[in-house]
């Protein structure tokens, strides 16, 4: 069943309920806001920018533990059941989505410190030539999977699962590409492995917006269309890259 | 439209309503947002039917409490029945041991079956009925005699034994089941309202089992009780479910939630949604069960 669009008889338990819907969108609204800083800093070469976008990371982490509460609250003073409880229980699985979303952009902020520290040579463009699109199927995938959640809209949830599928290949493609650079100049591995890092931490931005848009469809629909994996393949493939990589490294010695 | 079915042994006509019901069913994922849709969603047959309702409709004088239910209630199960007041849940669960037969204006028509057995057939021994279909009441009612009386009550009636010795034994081992023994093995001849509101409870729900019912009907059994009494009588119906089938009329969802397999829920005399609690309590098919149990009743 649909969520009910009528109003509780007890009306603290809408204006609980509504409290919580809107911190959970502010939360999105400040983990988007986080992906881009960290994006553009890295584009501009920011390094105040980069600064800021890492201390404003506890801004969400304060929200999550806020959303947290009141979800334990409600639990505890409302038994919430049907649709309600659906969506207490997706609500607070979002939140820590959100809350590792904002992990990840600070991670990226991390890493543009690191490959600006001064120290050496910047990265050549076309090392970080992937970051930029990557970055942009990430946003577009949070922006729609906080939509779909804001209206409750399943089609658009179900499309961001299968979007998270492209951001997996061009997650594919730019380690390849980043591999392929590393190894026909070893003098380029220092910053790959931080752009590594970065794309990395793109790539999995668009597995937490696939979370999101499953908890949606789950609040929405009672539909438990998850995809648990144990382990994570694209972890798996990259390290039989590695592997690859250090026995050409090997024979080329 | 009708439709046969099979169940158990028997091979039951469906009418219009039911075989239409049975036939929603098959699809899933059934969703009915229409409020004036009273047919009932869900599936109403189980696979070892203790008790088989068809077709029962209830009326008081010219009211109409129950409208054409129909179900299931499986062997060694807990079914529990929610609703507002006035649904008819505690209407329909006193059809099932012809509880509503003391009231002159009541008429049941439609087909209750136990094992097979038409219970409202006119040579049904009512008294004997009971026997087998106990029950429990929102308020405990102990007689006013000891506990041990209250207990040695029935199986004496129902000449179940012989001896006093047997009888001292059946005394204990119902109190036993009821989890009551240790609190009363050394009071059995005190009057049996001298015990707490929850141990009250027990009492009647151990002079229940003393005459080996086959199902037990509880109309609201906790409701006058603390929550550790509750805890008690939960837990009781838990162990009780071994052996006996326990239909429960409760108005509390949490409790509903607890201790049944299966949720029934009715509204204006219409059973509108039957299913597995989880289901009814996660993700209810039927708007009006969403409303009710996410308290959305204005």
């Amino acid at each position: 069943m649909p969520i009910s669009p009528e109003a509780h008889t007890v009306k603290q338990f809408d204006v609980q309920l509504a409290n919580l819907r809107n911190m959970v969108l502010e939360m999105g609204g400040l983990a988007e806001d986080q992906l881009k800083r960290a994006i553009t800093a890295l584009d501009e070469e920011d390094l105040a920018a980069t600064r800021e976008t890492i201390s404003r990371d506890c801004i969400i982490n304060g929200l999550q533990l806020k959303a947290d509460e009141e979800c334990i609250s409600i639990i505890a003073l409302r038994q919430p059941l049907g649709s309600d409880l659906r969506l207490i229980m997706s609500l607070a699985s979002i939140v820590t989505d959100l809350e590792r979303i904002g992990d990840s952009a600070k991670k990226i902020a991390r890493m543009t410190l690191h490959i600006y520290d001064g120290v050496g040579s910047p990265p050549s463009a076309k090392l970080l030539q992937d970051v930029k699109p990557m970055a942009q199927t990430a946003d577009d995938m949070l922006h729609n999977c906080l939509d779909a959640l804001a209206q409750l809209d399943v089609p658009k949830a179900l499309n961001i699962i299968n979007n998270d599928t492209e951001l997996d290949q061009e997650f594919q493609v730019a380690l390849m590409r980043l591999i392929t650079y590393m190894m026909e100049d070893p003098r380029t591995i220092g910053h790959a492995i931080n752009v590594v890092f970065i794309i990395k931490a793109l790539e999995r931005i668009g597995d937490h917006c696939k979370n999101i848009a499953e908890h949606t469809v789950y609040l929405v629909e009672g539909k438990n269309i998850q995809q648990r994996r144990n382990i994570d393949m694209n972890m798996v493939d990259a390290f039989a890259l590695v592997r690859d990589v250090r026995s050409a490294l090997k024979s080329k010695k | 439209m009708s439709k046969t079915t099979t169940i158990g042994n028997q091979t039951i006509s469906l009418n219009d309503s039911i075989a239409r019901n049975e036939l929603d069913n098959q699809e899933s994922g059934v969703q009915v947002t229409d409020y004036d849709n009273r047919q009932t969603v869900g599936k109403i047959t189980v696979d070892k039917p203790k008790m088989v309702c068809r077709g029962v409709n209830v009326y008081y004088s010219q009211k109409h409490a129950i409208k054409n239910v129909s179900l299931d209630i499986g062997t060694n199960e807990v079914i529990s029945f929610i609703g507002p007041s006035g649904c008819g849940k505690s209407t329909f669960l006193r059809c099932l041991n012809r509880m509503n037969d003391t009231i002159t204006t009541c008429r049941v028509t439609g087909q209750i079956k136990l094992d097979n057995e038409d219970i409202y057939e006119k040579d049904i021994d009512v008294v004997q009925l009971r026997a087998r279909v106990g029950m429990v009441f929102q308020k405990p009612n102990p007689f006013p005699k000891s506990i041990y009386e209250n207990i040695a009550y029935g199986p004496r009636i129902h000449g179940m034994v012989n001896t006093k010795s047997e009888l001292d034994e059946l005394v204990r081992d119902s109190l036993e089941r009821a989890g009551l023994i240790k609190e009363v093995e050394k009071r059995m001849h005190e009057p049996g309202t001298g015990l707490s509101g929850g141990q009250q409870q027990r009492l009647c729900i151990a002079r229940a089992i003393a005459i080996n019912p086959e199902v037990i009907l509880m109309d609201e059994p906790c409701s006058a009780l603390d929550p550790i009494a509750t805890a008690k009588i939960e837990e009781l119906i838990d162990e009780l479910r071994e052996n006996y089938t326990i239909v429960i009329v409760t108005h509390s969802m949490q409790q509903a939630a607890r201790v049944s397999q299966r949720t029934a829920y009715f509204h204006l005399g219409d059973m509108i949604e039957i299913g597995d609690t989880d289901q009814i309590f996660t993700n209810p098919r039927h708007k009006l069960t969403e409303d009710y149990i996410t308290g959305r009743f204005g």
